[in-house]
């Protein structure tokens, strides 16, 4: 098969729509919908002695307030979404708090009115009594546990988990050079530009509940509310449509919300929609980032690594409904592209009294990278080595794959890289970043790491060809940017020689396709992309079936080529895609659009019935692809910064990536993504801290000061590729989505630390920061 | 984050919104709205009553008198950035302009909103302080002239009286040499610190509850700024001095 | 007011945005609300030609101006305005949240910058904020929109 559309840097079919202003984001649905609010706790930890709603409920436009006891389900704790062995001490919140809250946005009312106007106005009048309790904020203060977060949880210690490959302690007491760093995570957040919604419609008469949500994962939340409500999986239509941006929190399920307006929408018989506002945004969904890693490690004269123990804090916030994975994932992550023959990690997953924490693109991995990097350079200044120099003389090497971490994989797998070409990853971002720039105050910073991606259980695909000829294909996972329309239309089209104008993808419909998990972890091309190549694989292979049978040739002598169905080598003889699509329907009533061939009289007769044992009618197919373990991506950032002397300002001069994903579909959706994930990382490394006081109060909610990138603070990139194809999916790809971010952290401190000579342990920083740093201080390590 | 009730008054004359704002209890100037709407949005603000003054015909002249250029109150920030008699007479005000937030911000906000709203790290009120300008307020009581030495008060505070409008500001010209340095965070927010030098004197802004005026030989005499989450009274001290160095330097 | 041309009158209530009244009221869903604050630039449209944040104006302010949004940038079926061709060509959105204010404040810009300088792109585009894209692409964007605009 040649492919005729994989690799090119096809423009997005998405586009035209959004570009008008015709795009149809949750909040964009109205259709006569109540509107609502959520009543949220103020307190980071206080008990609720009474909750008085008579006033809001009178309010004129009011059609309902509701509180945990209204609630049949109002006493059921949410579920934990991942199960884990060590995560002894997992606790969920309940959609409505009514005897305590445990971080401050903690959902403790939900009022319904006419307009979200009245609705806030009605939330004013919610009486909530609290009884304030001590506070922990900061993960170590966690894990001092002074104060518990959960009566009923020893420590604040939701998880445990330590791994060891080889033997540190003896490897380290053996090594010739030793020395402890430590590191210091704070949390950060997401924002996608369009915030959560959800719009849920119930239908009395069909028992059909309909749902649209800005989420990533429509088919959790479907199976979810029909577990929930009772109803049959059937009976519940849950669909993502356009999504202003995920980056992670919105795979994070169930809010109280997508519960609450389902539930709202059945009780009061009308639609009811709720959107969130920027400020409740900030606590109400998810975070991340905060850790605190304790690392020791064990090294030669030549820099090589011996032995490496990680100790360190994973912030879960005040519950722990994405269980582990995040600290997993780090742990997983911090041996990176090197070989350390003796690895050490152990977390405490840490309960504190702020909002829960769930992946953000990177998701445990900028941490990781950071603390490797870091340590490498620092040792690396020991020992008078050049930074590149070290990170050479670490490497896994190309001819050492499959190579066997030894650690355990947040698919339940144990840690594999599949393939991988770390050496040429550095000399081309240093051939790319080119020699250091004339002037003061300048430092270069460098960072490699490595990503696992495309974790299962699996994602699904159905393509169909239409009587028209035209394609449609859906998969169960939506798109929040990620073009997936255009890159799976591009599979799609080469499996089926038409196209890519000729497929048209809907994805994140349950409607249209009902199976799936979702878009997240960097997964999108390589679970749906594969399933698409599958199913449309079984279209062509039946399209050959049906055309070799009506042609008389041997389906082995056919090509797809132009929407057509041909002999190789005799193009002339060919059947359409449309006319085989018609042909794979014995019908006994046409009805138009040249179905007229496949009736009884007109079609050629084959022995047997009209549609054999096992075949099913139409040219469609239904296929899967189930990952048998990540498929590991990696990438080298290399930067040249300029840091002024007096006010701490930063200044990227020059940014180079290397990125190696497998084989590209579309490697200008590819950059789109590194570019947009630098930008995030930029952001998270100077500029974006959540800011919380020690009374668990989120100082900065809002965007005027929690400061996400304008384009002035983002510089130009210079994008390289190179490519060692997964051995593990018939693609050969690897997931991009979150690479550009995972490095920029520990980038933009080596750069630093190159350009000030002071050490840079933790993140973000800012100007203040580098100017205490800067400080001779005593007393200060 | 939906604005709390209030009435809503649209006065089309000066002497109805004067009249206005001396008859009604708890009542707020909407200008450009820049900063009055999403302290509305945020619910932070919840006057009972707003007098919109954009209807007002007539009060958005930028005009030479007196030796400076006097905005009037409905003088959009943009304009001043494009006039020609400002950047002729003041071009401190011009320079000072552009660094209020952004393009989209300054289509419509305004002079004198900026200055009545008197924010302590707002641009304007500092280049006011510097020129030694004034202000005219006016009311049923007719017009007063307060000059930027006695108009800011506090933190969001000036001397103008609740049925006091600002109807204009005016600013000497910048003749001689003139600079205005501000840092912050990400292009176009408020600066964490800022200097503007002009007419021989210096004032900085961002660091006190006012815009102050401070000796170039020790800027940071007397001065007890604020820490908020991006700089430590230190940190500002520290960027006093370097801003001051700068404004003198450049 | 005139919304694209065509006259609407305004909301009774005085405290409804721009913003809302464009999306709910009058079903114009592609100006987006991001922050309600002023930061984000989602809301941007064009009021009177020139950009403004449409979550930082009350609707009632609107009357007796001429408000136009992304949705009026091109007719049902014609084709794409020049800025909006020049997006889709550079790749200047991805999930087209921040899209139309990005799209009318570059209309803005070159309305009053035929032919802008990279600073001049800089500035005009400075007061958005988008999440998706890092920037570059919608810079190139914005140069490739006064090309085309220039033809």
């Amino acid at each position: 098969m040649t492919t005729k559309w994989f690799g090119e840097r096809v423009q997005r079919v998405e586009d035209d729509r959004l570009l008008r202003g015709h795009g149809r984001f949750t909040d964009d649905i109205d259709d006569g919908a109540l509107e609502s609010c959520l009543v949220r706790s103020p307190y980071a930890h206080a008990r609720i002695t009474s909750i008085d709603v008579a006033a809001a409920r009178a309010l004129p436009g009011v059609v309902a307030v509701y509180v945990a006891t209204d609630l049949p389900f109002g006493n059921i704790d949410l579920p934990i979404l991942i199960p884990h062995p060590n995560l002894t001490h997992g606790r969920t919140q309940r959609c409505l708090a009514s005897e305590i809250v445990r971080y401050a946005g903690e959902a403790v009312a939900f009022v319904v009115a006419e307009s979200r106007n009245i609705a806030e106005d009605a939330a004013d009048l919610v009486r909530v009594d609290y009884e304030p309790l001590p506070v922990v904020i900061t993960p170590e203060a966690g894990a001092a546990a002074k104060h518990l977060v959960h009566d009923d949880v020893p420590g604040n210690v939701a998880a445990e988990m330590l791994q060891e490959v080889g033997d540190v302690d003896r490897a380290m007491a053996a090594a010739p050079h030793r020395k402890k760093l430590h590191f210091r995570f704070e949390r950060g957040a997401a924002c996608p530009m369009e915030g959560r919604a959800v719009w849920a419609r119930w239908s009395e008469s069909e028992r059909k509940l309909t749902v649209y949500d800005s989420t990533q994962s429509p088919t959790s939340i479907r199976g979810g509310l029909a577990v929930l409500f009772g109803l049959p999986e059937s009976n519940v239509e849950v669909i993502a449509p356009d999504v202003g941006g995920g980056f992670g929190p919105k795979i994070m399920l169930f809010y109280p919300d997508e519960l609450l307006v389902p539930f709202a929408a059945m009780q009061l018989g009308r639609p009811v929609k709720w959107t969130e506002d920027r400020q409740e945004h900030f606590t109400a969904v998810n975070q991340e980032r905060g850790q605190v890693h304790e690392v020791e490690v064990g090294f030669d004269e030549m820099g090589r690594l011996l032995a490496l123990s990680d100790d360190f804090i994973h912030d879960a916030g005040a519950y722990t409904p994405y269980g582990i994975i995040l600290p997993i994932i780090t742990a997983a992550q911090v041996p990176g592209p090197y070989r350390v023959p003796n690895y050490r990690v152990r977390f405490r997953a840490v309960y504190t009294n702020a909002t829960p924490t769930s992946p953000y693109r990177g998701a445990g991995r900028p941490h990781a990278c950071f603390a490797m990097e870091r340590t490498l350079d620092s040792i690396a200044k020991e020992l008078g080595i050049d930074r590149a120099e070290i990170r050479r003389r670490n490497f896994i090497q190309p001819d050492q794959f499959p190579y066997h971490l030894g650690v355990a994989w947040q698919d339940g797998n144990s840690v594999v890289y599949d393939s991988g070409n770390y050496p040429a990853l550095l000399e081309k971002a240093l051939a790319m970043l080119g020699p250091r720039p004339a002037g003061d105050h300048i430092g270069m910073g460098l960072g490699v790491y490595v990503e696992g991606t495309g974790v299962g259980p699996y994602e699904g695909a159905h393509v169909q060809v239409l009587v028209s000829g035209k394609v449609v294909a859906a998969t169960g996972i939506p798109s929040q940017g990620q073009a997936h329309a255009t890159v799976f239309a591009q599979v799609v089209a080469d499996e089926l020689g038409v196209a890519v104008a000729d497929v048209e993808v809907t994805g994140g419909d349950t409607r249209r396709f009902p199976w799936g998990v979702g878009t997240f972890a960097s997964r999108g091309a390589v679970t749906a992309g594969n399933a698409m190549a599958v199913s449309a694989r079984m279209v062509a292979d039946k399209a050959k079936l049906i055309a070799g049978e009506q042609l008389e040739v041997d389906p082995a002598d056919l090509e797809l080529v132009g929407g057509r169905v041909r002999v190789k080598g005799s193009p002339d003889r060919g059947i359409s895609l449309a006319a085989l699509s018609v042909l794979a329907n014995p019908v006994r009533y046409a009805f138009g659009g040249g179905t007229e061939a496949a009736t009884q009289f007109a079609s050629k007769r084959r022995p047997g019935p009209p549609l054999a044992d096992g075949e099913q009618p139409g040219l469609e197919a239904t296929g899967y692809y189930s990952p048998p373990g990540s498929t590991w991506a990696s990438g080298c950032h290399a930067a040249y910064v300029r840091v002024d002397p007096m006010t701490f300002r930063l200044e990227v001069l020059k940014y180079v990536v290397v990125h190696d994903c497998g084989r590209l579909i579309n490697p200008f959706v590819v950059e789109g993504q590194i570019e947009g994930g630098v930008a995030q990382g930029i952001g998270g490394a100077f500029y974006e801290r959540l800011a919380y006081d020690a009374e668990g109060q989120l100082r900065n909610a809002s965007f005027m000061e929690y400061l996400i990138p304008y384009s002035t603070e983002v510089p130009e990139i210079e994008i390289g590729h190179i490519e060692t194809p997964s051995p593990l999916n018939p693609l050969g790809v690897k997931g991009a989505g979150e690479a550009g971010v995972i490095p920029v952290g520990a980038v933009i401190g080596s750069a630093i630390e190159d350009a000030l000579g002071v050490p840079i342990t933790e993140m973000p920083l800012s100007p203040l920061k580098l100017f205490e740093l800067s400080r001779p201080q005593p007393g200060r390590l | 984050m939906k604005p709390p009730r209030f009435e809503y008054h649209a006065p089309s004359t000066v002497e109805e919104a004067c009249e206005l704002l001396g008859s009604l209890e708890d009542a707020k100037v909407l200008a450009g709205g820049q900063s009055l709407i999403p302290l509305l949005n945020f619910r932070l603000a919840q006057p009972a009553h707003l007098v919109d003054i954009n209807r007002l015909s007539g009060l958005d002249a930028i005009y030479e008198r007196d030796g400076g250029v006097a905005v009037q109150a409905l003088a959009r920030q943009a304009a001043v950035e494009d006039s020609e008699v400002a950047a002729r007479v003041c071009p401190l005000l011009t320079a000072a302009v552009r660094l209020v937030a952004h393009r989209v911000i300054r289509n419509r906000g305004t002079v004198c909103g900026s200055i009545a709203h008197a924010d302590p790290a707002s641009e304007l009120p500092a280049v006011l302080l510097a020129l030694g300008g004034h202000v005219i307020g006016r009311s049923a009581r007719g017009d007063r002239i307060i000059d930027a030495g006695d108009l800011f008060k506090g933190v969001f505070e000036t001397a103008l009286e609740a049925d006091e409008l600002l109807v204009e500001a005016w600013f000497p010209a910048s003749s001689g040499a003139f600079a205005i340095v501000e840092e912050s965070r990400r292009h176009g927010d408020f600066a964490l610190a800022g200097a503007v030098r002009a007419l021989g004197r210096l004032a900085l802004f961002g660091v006190a509850p006012t815009p102050v005026l401070a000796d170039a030989a020790n800027p940071g005499r007397g001065l007890q700024p604020s820490g908020d989450l991006e700089a430590t009274p230190e940190f500002r001290l520290h960027l006093v001095r370097v801003l001051t160095e700068r404004v003198f330097a450049a | 007011m005139k919304v694209n041309g065509s006259l609407h009158a305004p909301p009774l209530d005085p405290r409804r945005l721009l913003s809302d009244h464009l999306r709910h009221d009058l079903g114009l869903t592609g100006t987006h609300v991001g922050c309600e604050h002023g930061v984000c630039g989602c809301c941007t449209v064009l009021l009177d030609g020139e950009p403004v944040r449409s979550c930082l104006m009350l609707a009632v302010q609107a009357e007796g101006h001429e408000v136009s949004t992304v949705e009026g940038l091109a007719a049902a079926g014609a084709p794409l305005h020049p800025v909006q061709q020049a997006f889709h060509e550079c790749q200047g959105l991805q999930c087209g949240f921040c899209t139309p204010g990005f799209l009318m404040s570059v209309v803005g810009l070159l309305a009053q910058h035929p032919d802008p300088t990279p600073e001049q792109v800089e500035e005009g585009i400075a007061g958005n904020l988008c999440r998706c894209t890092g920037y570059a692409s919608i810079r190139r964007a914005v140069h490739r929109a006064a090309e085309l605009s220039g033809k």
